[in-house]
């Protein structure tokens, strides 16, 4: 297979020729004065103006001069024609007295507290007002005050005083997120930017209108009065959090990472991202492994590195050919790698999985077939322009935020239908103007074959045979047998392209990367002889190095261990005798107990992790691994697309998991090489993406799904963008601002229940409870939607995940 | 001398003349029949060649605005009332409301029939309640008497019509912001292109006109074009409901051909009131026009005459002032008006009228200064064509008009009050003295 | 104050079924909410917000614009007195003066007991019958500071008191509700247009002028 070549149709464009500044310029027509003048590097003062919100010529800063009108024009509103000939400020006096007396006017009531403002260093009314203000101010009488600051939400405070009303935060919020939660109220002198009463702007996005502010009005109870900007040093970065992908600036002051900004690329996240991506970094610092451990008489010690590599290296030695590699989702590419490639060399095994969630072995199988190595795309420009696209077992807003800021963007421009698969009707389908197809949740399979087999799909049949119609499909499909194989079979019935979006940042890496049993580096098949030989050629082997027993999926391995130590056969080898487990969360994982009971069961546990955990508190040898601020590395996003990173932190001593791994395979005697960085990067990007055969879609048929008996409730549910996830650890402004957490039916299912009338509900399994209160809403019925992982919901303690059937009640268990 | 021409308010004095017996009793609606007959482009080809101007403040041509709406367009149109009057000193389409409402009622038909428009909007400002029962009540006449709602006497044309009360936002009267008003949303100006006659109410076509234009309507029709272009100029055609007010003997509504003058006016209105009788300043059509002095009696008031006399005929309702009236606090209080009406959506007009109000109140208290008086100049020329609208531009009138003719007052504002120079008891038109 | 009902949320639905969109509606269901309580409360604004599926916030920023929308109890009557130029020169700030005194309030305050609210108004498009003040937002034209006076203590004493234009005063709130529901029965009141509205017909009349009559039909 080779890369397909990117469908960059270049249409035709009306051109039209005008003069800036007595320079004569061909461009589209229609395009906007300002940026025409960006194109040419003249630069036009601005406050309202912002590229991706519509054109509000509110400020009045970009007043230029056209031929032919008798008074100044806003550069930000015109469009231009042929022949037009303009003069902004460096030619036309008319320009420039104009903008100076809209810079006075700005800073009339604008307080002279620069000093010790956030904005202070980084202002575009400051920076503008040192080329276009008046060195003295004509202004005698009393300034304009407002008591300071208010919360417009937990996380973000407003000091009136010093907006310049450009509209940019208000206009975001409608335009862009969707959220009309912070809107100009008053008006005139006293029109001011505001909330409604008790109704705060929680919007997954808040911390955008921060940034986009031309002026210190909107600030972050985080960042608020913590440095100055020509204090930070900023290094381009990649966030961690989800899939996503954003281009993110993290900005460091004396070692520690103080602010995290959304960095501009258009094909990405644009200039926006999450606040999740934007406020969740303090667990960079809290509860940080400072060194190795090691197990001494039961109890863990404080280990030099060279003791504990040592240990580590004897014990897995010792276990080589029946030791398993578990990873959570959020390592580098390159760390993933890494751990992929010791697990065939060091270890000699193919036991390894990064899916430390919900997961199948469909799903392994689609993820091989559909997924891994494949070049980029679909693409978010591809979303854009899509005439149709289904989301299925996937919200967007929580679970890949800026997907849904593409679909809701397209969904503005009039381009483009959404259909949505999902048993709720969530607030983020009707932002899209998305359609709602009430499912419960496991009959996504049925709902998907109807597309192709059943009335009730017709549109979107018709819909996905457009070309250029894109499937998304979320990682909780893996719960539903079926439905993988059945919307790949979709895919290829339609010529819809397919796209799967994990939630976590560093899944996608890890698929291509090598870290699931049956795949090596670049979606190669481990049972393909020739993708085996490839890979012992980059690495420097021979071919039968590389293990071809058939490895295990995290369950497994498991059972493995808990099977070996059940059957207590002395005689027998146990199959699995040592386990490294990397960045892994135990409560994540969908059967908690049974994790819990492997790690202590399991003769020899290696854990690399940057932070204490229930996995370094049960090791034999602990290693403190590096973050991701102070690493250098990338993450895959959902599109395909290495987003690579470098350290934010620079003065970090932490070691990547990679090189940790180095220096375990040297003891060894692995022919692994130093796990650097530079070294990993190479070689698997040699290994990417990968021609060898690739193989066959899962058809794995879908089972119907039992109706619940009387008293209970399917359930549907995911992890809200804002929960007790531990990267969010550390920041209570930001925990303020989640959704609510609520237990969420129909009407009909609510009254079926006999809970209608409750203001609580109970859901229950055999495992435990957990009572929510309860909110009626669009929920196919039968079925109940909680959040999985918010304080008061934690789901995956009770037992109970996606399509579980839990006992539901009125008021408290 | 030009004669007092009553049309629109010629049966005002009837008891019954805002019922809709007692409009029909004076030929109401048989312009409606008439327009009925004809086809639409007919009726706007004859407002066209009326050469009515909107009697809103701008005075563009009713006709030309109506044919900018694309017809067949497969869309809904809407036509919109402009019944915000809350301009200083427009005091005429609110008593046209009260006591010639069907006049409105019958010209929104004939205009939305001309403009394929099938819901009409009559957005009244809201602090006129009587006005708002009036209009309602002649609407749910005509609905009873089958003049509005579907197929129209067998015409076959549907129309609904809405009455909207306002709340209170000078703004309101600029076109664009009532429509956004009229959407629900804060009452700010629209970006101009595109303009309402494409991209109106609901994005679709819409017509914005005054409510004198369209009480107008009926009368064109129904009289032709000729018997409308009889009085008044070439430039300016047809008549004009004036409200005279101020200082003068017998305030109030005089219906009369464009072209008349103040001193004709004045002169209809029992002449000047109080002071040493002569007029001091007058405006010809609300605060936002500059003011003129007894020099410019004799100028006719015509769009173009008014241009010429560095004016503009505005909304035709001269407010007259005697010499008794301090021009600086007349000023001030305006900038008043137009710093709490300000929408805030731009910076010239949000921050210029809050700077310019401070500044004309030093002036009121006597503690104005000279280079006061040179940068008031210059702000108002940062604020006039820099503005999002005709708010910022009419802030930036009145001072630079009252600096021209009447600079000394300034200057004496410097150091006294100007309460002491001109107290405010000698202007008052009742002789009760306040006893403070 | 009076709690907004089912009642009250039904009127609001209805008020929507004028406009082909249903927001337009936010502004007669904003009069509408002080009908039944003399200002704005945050519990209006959620009502409102519910019917028109909008947030509080875009509910806010309406209700915020617009001056006729109150955020403190109006009381019984709302005193509106012209202070913008032509009235207040014509003797409009000594009307104010006087009624503030007899009130005891300022601008955008009401008397100690809350039945008056007073306020500053701009230009009320009745020029024509300066000095110019309202009650409830009804035309009381022509006023002296001893006439508007006396209109505050008629009222206060619960006497009848006539619009100049218009019908008897009824209340604050009572007019609210006309400017959301203008069809009250009151529309004849005040009859035909005054003699200040008829003073160029008269003077017409008494001058023997007229428009030029119209050309016999069927031209």
């Amino acid at each position: 297979m080779t890369l397909a070549p990117q469908q960059t149709s270049v249409q035709p464009v009306d051109s039209v020729t005008v003069t800036v500044d007595g320079i004569d310029v061909r461009v589209p027509k229609g395009m906007l004065v300002i940026r025409v003048a960006e194109l040419m590097g003249i630069e036009i003062p601005r406050f309202c103006d912002h590229p991706l919100l519509d054109p509000v010529a509110a400020c009045r800063m970009c007043l230029i001069e056209i031929e032919g009108q008798g008074k100044p024009q806003p550069a930000c509103a015109v469009t231009v024609s042929d022949g037009m000939v303009i003069k902004t400020q460096r030619t036309s006096e008319m320009a420039e007295h104009a903008q100076e007396g809209v810079m006075e006017f700005l800073l009339l009531n604008h307080p002279l507290d620069c000093p010790i403002c956030d904005k202070g260093g980084e202002c575009p009314l400051q920076n503008q007002a040192m080329t276009a203000g008046r060195p003295e101010a004509r202004f005698e009488e009393n300034r304009r005050t407002f008591p300071k600051p208010i919360n417009v939400s937990a996380q973000i405070l407003l000091d009136r005083e010093r907006c310049v009303s450009c509209a940019r935060c208000t206009r975001f919020a409608e335009q862009i997120a969707g959220d009309p939660m912070l809107e100009l109220l008053e008006r005139g002198a006293q029109q001011q930017v505001g909330i409604g009463p008790d109704a705060p702007f929680d919007s997954y996005y808040s911390g955008n209108t921060i940034q986009i502010c031309p002026v210190g009005a909107l600030t972050s109870s985080l960042y608020r009065f913590r440095s100055r900007p020509f204090d930070l040093v900023s290094t381009p970065t990649t966030c961690e959090h989800c899939a996503s992908g954003c281009a993110l600036r993290t900005d460091v002051r004396r070692g520690v990472v103080t602010r995290r900004l959304a960095w501009d690329d258009p094909e990405v996240n644009e200039e926006w991202n999450c606040d999740k991506g934007r406020f969740a970094f303090l667990y960079n610092a809290d509860g940080r492994l400072e060194t190795p451990l090691v197990r001494e008489d039961g109890e863990l010690r404080v280990a030099s590195w060279p003791e504990a590599v040592d240990i580590a290296a004897r014990g897995l030695a010792a276990a080589r050919g029946r030791a398993g590699v578990m990873l959570g989702g959020r390592l580098t590419r390159e760390d993933a790698y890494a751990y992929a490639k010791f697990a065939r060399l060091a270890l000699d095994t193919n036991d390894i999985d990064f899916r430390n969630r919900l997961s199948s072995d469909e799903e392994a199988q689609f993820l091989a077939s559909s997924v891994a190595g494949r070049p980029l795309g679909p693409t978010y420009a591809d979303l854009e322009s899509a005439p149709f696209v289904l989301l299925v077992g996937l919200e967007t807003e929580d679970e890949s935020p800026i997907i849904f800021l593409r679909l809701r963007k397209a969904s503005r421009e009039g381009r483009i239908r959404v259909q949505s698969i999902s048993a709720v009707r969530t607030r983020a389908l009707d932002k899209m103007q998305a359609t709602w197809w009430p499912c419960q949740p496991g009959n996504e399979a049925w709902a998907l074959r109807q597309i192709i087999d059943g009335p009730q799909g017709a549109d979107a049949l018709a819909g996905l045979r457009q070309p250029g119609a894109v499937i998304l499909v979320g990682e909780r499909l893996a719960a539903v047998p079926g439905a993988l194989s059945a919307a790949a079979a979709l895919a290829s019935a339609t010529g819809a392209q397919l796209a799967w979006v994990p939630r976590r940042a560093g899944e996608r890496g890890a698929l291509d990367a090598g870290a699931l049993p049956a795949l090596l580096p670049g979606g190669r098949q481990v049972a393909d002889a020739t993708a085996r030989a490839q890979v012992a050629a980059a690495w420097g082997v021979d071919s039968s190095v590389i293990p071809t027993a058939p490895g295990r999926a995290a369950a497994a391995m498991i059972d493995a261990v808990l099977g070996d130590r059940k059957r207590g056969d002395a005689d027998e080898e146990p199959s699995v005798k040592a386990l490294v487990v990397a960045g892994l969360d135990v409560e994540d994982y969908p059967d908690a107990d049974d994790l819990r009971r492997a790690l202590d069961a399991v003769p020899f546990l290696v854990a690399v992790s940057s932070h204490h955990n229930e996995v370094t508190e049960r090791a034999d040898v602990v290693f403190p691994a590096a973050v991701v601020a102070e690493k250098a590395g990338s993450f895959t996003d959902w599109e395909g697309r290495v987003r690579p990173f470098g350290p934010a932190i620079r003065e970090a001593s932490s070691v990547a998991d990679g090189r940790i791994l180095g220096m375990i395979a040297d003891v060894m005697d692995v022919p692994f090489g130093s796990g650097d960085f530079a070294s990993l990067r190479a070689e698997l990007d040699a290994l990417t993406p990968s021609t060898t055969d690739r193989s066959a879609a899962p058809t794995v048929s879908s089972s119907t799904i039992q109706a619940p008996g009387s008293g209970y409730a399917l359930l549907s549910t995911w992890r809200l963008l804002l929960d007790r996830g531990r990267l969010q650890e550390g920041e209570p402004h930001l925990a303020a601002t989640a959704r609510p957490t609520e237990a969420v039916m129909s009407r009909a299912t609510a009254e079926s229940l006999g809970v209608a009338n409750s203001a609580t509900v109970t859901l229950s399994t055999d495992s435990g409870a957990v009572t929510l209160p309860l909110s009626i809403g669009d929920v196919a019925d039968g079925s109940v939607w909680a959040p999985l992982n918010s304080e008061g919901s934690a789901l995956l303690g009770i037992g109970a995940t996606y399509g579980s059937v839990v006992r539901v009640t009125g008021g408290a268990a | 001398m030009t004669p007092l021409t009553p049309v629109i308010t010629a049966h005002w004095d009837e008891p019954d003349y805002f019922t809709l017996e007692g409009y029909r009793r004076f030929g109401g609606y048989r312009a409606l029949a008439k327009a009925l007959t004809m086809e639409p482009d007919a009726i706007i080809g004859t407002v066209k060649d009326s050469g009515l101007r909107g009697r809103g403040g701008a005075g563009f041509p009713t006709g030309l605005k109506w044919s900018f709406v694309p017809q067949n367009d497969g869309k809904p149109h809407y036509l919109v009332v402009n019944a915000d009057e809350s301009e200083p000193g427009a005091c005429k389409d609110v008593p046209i409301m009260m006591a010639n409402p069907h006049a409105l009622v019958e010209g929104v038909i004939i205009s939305s029939y001309a403009i394929r428009a099938q819901h009409a909007f009559i957005y009244i400002r809201g602090e006129v309640p009587q006005a708002i029962r009036r209009v309602a009540a002649a609407v749910r006449e005509a609905e009873q008497a089958g003049l509005i709602g579907d197929n129209i006497q067998g015409s076959g044309f549907n129309l609904r019509v809405t009455v909207h009360s306002g709340a209170g936002a000078y703004i309101c009267g600029e076109e664009t912001a009532l429509l956004d008003s009229l959407e629900g949303r804060r009452g700010q100006p629209r970006l101009k292109p595109p303009f309402p006659a494409t991209h109106g109410l609901y994005a679709v076509p819409t017509v914005v006109n005054n409510v004198e234009t369209i009480a107008n309507i009926p009368w064109i029709v129904n009289n032709g074009v000729e018997w409308f272009r009889q009085f008044g100029t070439e430039k300016s055609p047809g008549f004009k409901v004036f409200a005279v007010s101020g200082h003068v003997n017998r305030p109030g509504i005089y219906e009369a051909p464009l072209g008349i003058t103040m001193r004709e006016l004045l002169d209809y209105a029992g002449g000047v009131r109080g002071g040493d009788g002569t007029v001091k300043f007058w405006i010809p059509g609300g605060s936002s026009v500059p003011m003129l002095t007894a020099d410019h009696l004799d100028t006719p008031l015509t769009y173009e005459a008014m241009a010429e006399a560095g004016t503009m005929l505005g909304t035709g309702t001269p407010m007259v002032f005697n010499n008794t009236i301090s021009v600086v606090k007349a000023v001030t209080r305006w900038l008043e008006f137009y710093k709490h009406e300000s929408c805030g959506k731009c910076t010239p007009c949000r921050e210029g009228t809050y700077w310019i109000t401070g500044v004309l109140e030093r002036f009121e208290h006597g503690a104005g200064t000279d280079p006061d008086m040179k940068l008031l100049e210059e702000v108002c020329g940062q604020i006039a064509g820099r503005s999002f609208c005709a708010l910022g531009d009419a802030a930036a009138t009145p001072y630079p008009a009252a600096l021209k003719y009447f600079r000394d007052e300034f200057v004496l504002a410097t150091h006294t009050p100007v309460d002491e120079t001109f107290p405010p008891v000698a202007g008052y038109v009742f002789s009760e003295v306040a006893a403070r | 104050m009076s709690e907004l009902t089912a009642e009250t949320r039904a009127h609001m639905v209805e008020l929507t079924h004028r406009y082909p969109e249903k927001r337009s509606a936010i502004m007669p269901i904003l009069h509408l909410a002080q009908s039944v309580q003399d200002e704005i409360t945050p519990e209006a604004m959620q009502m409102c917000a519910e019917v028109l599926d909008l947030t509080t916030a875009e509910v806010n920023a309406v209700a915020t614009f617009y001056t006729m929308y109150k955020r403190r109890p109006v009381g019984k009557h709302h005193i509106g007195i012209c202070t913008n130029t032509l009235c207040a020169l014509l003797g409009g700030d000594a009307v104010y003066e006087a009624v503030s005194e007899r009130l005891g309030a300022g601008h955008n305050e009401t008397d100690v007991d809350g039945t008056f609210w007073l306020e500053r108004i701009e230009c009320q498009a009745a020029c024509t019958h300066a000095p110019a003040m309202t009650v409830d937002w009804e035309f009381m034209d022509c006023q002296t500071p001893a006439s508007a006076v006396d209109v505050i203590d008629r009222l206060a004493r619960g006497e009848t008191v006539v619009s100049t234009r218009g019908p008897a005063i009824r209340d604050f709130q009572a007019t609210e509700h006309t400017l959301a529901f203008p069809d009250d029965g009151l529309a004849g009141e005040g009859g035909e247009a005054d003699a200040i509205m008829c003073a160029g017909l008269t003077v017409a009349k008494e001058r023997g002028m007229s428009a030029p009559p119209a050309p016999a039909q069927g031209a």
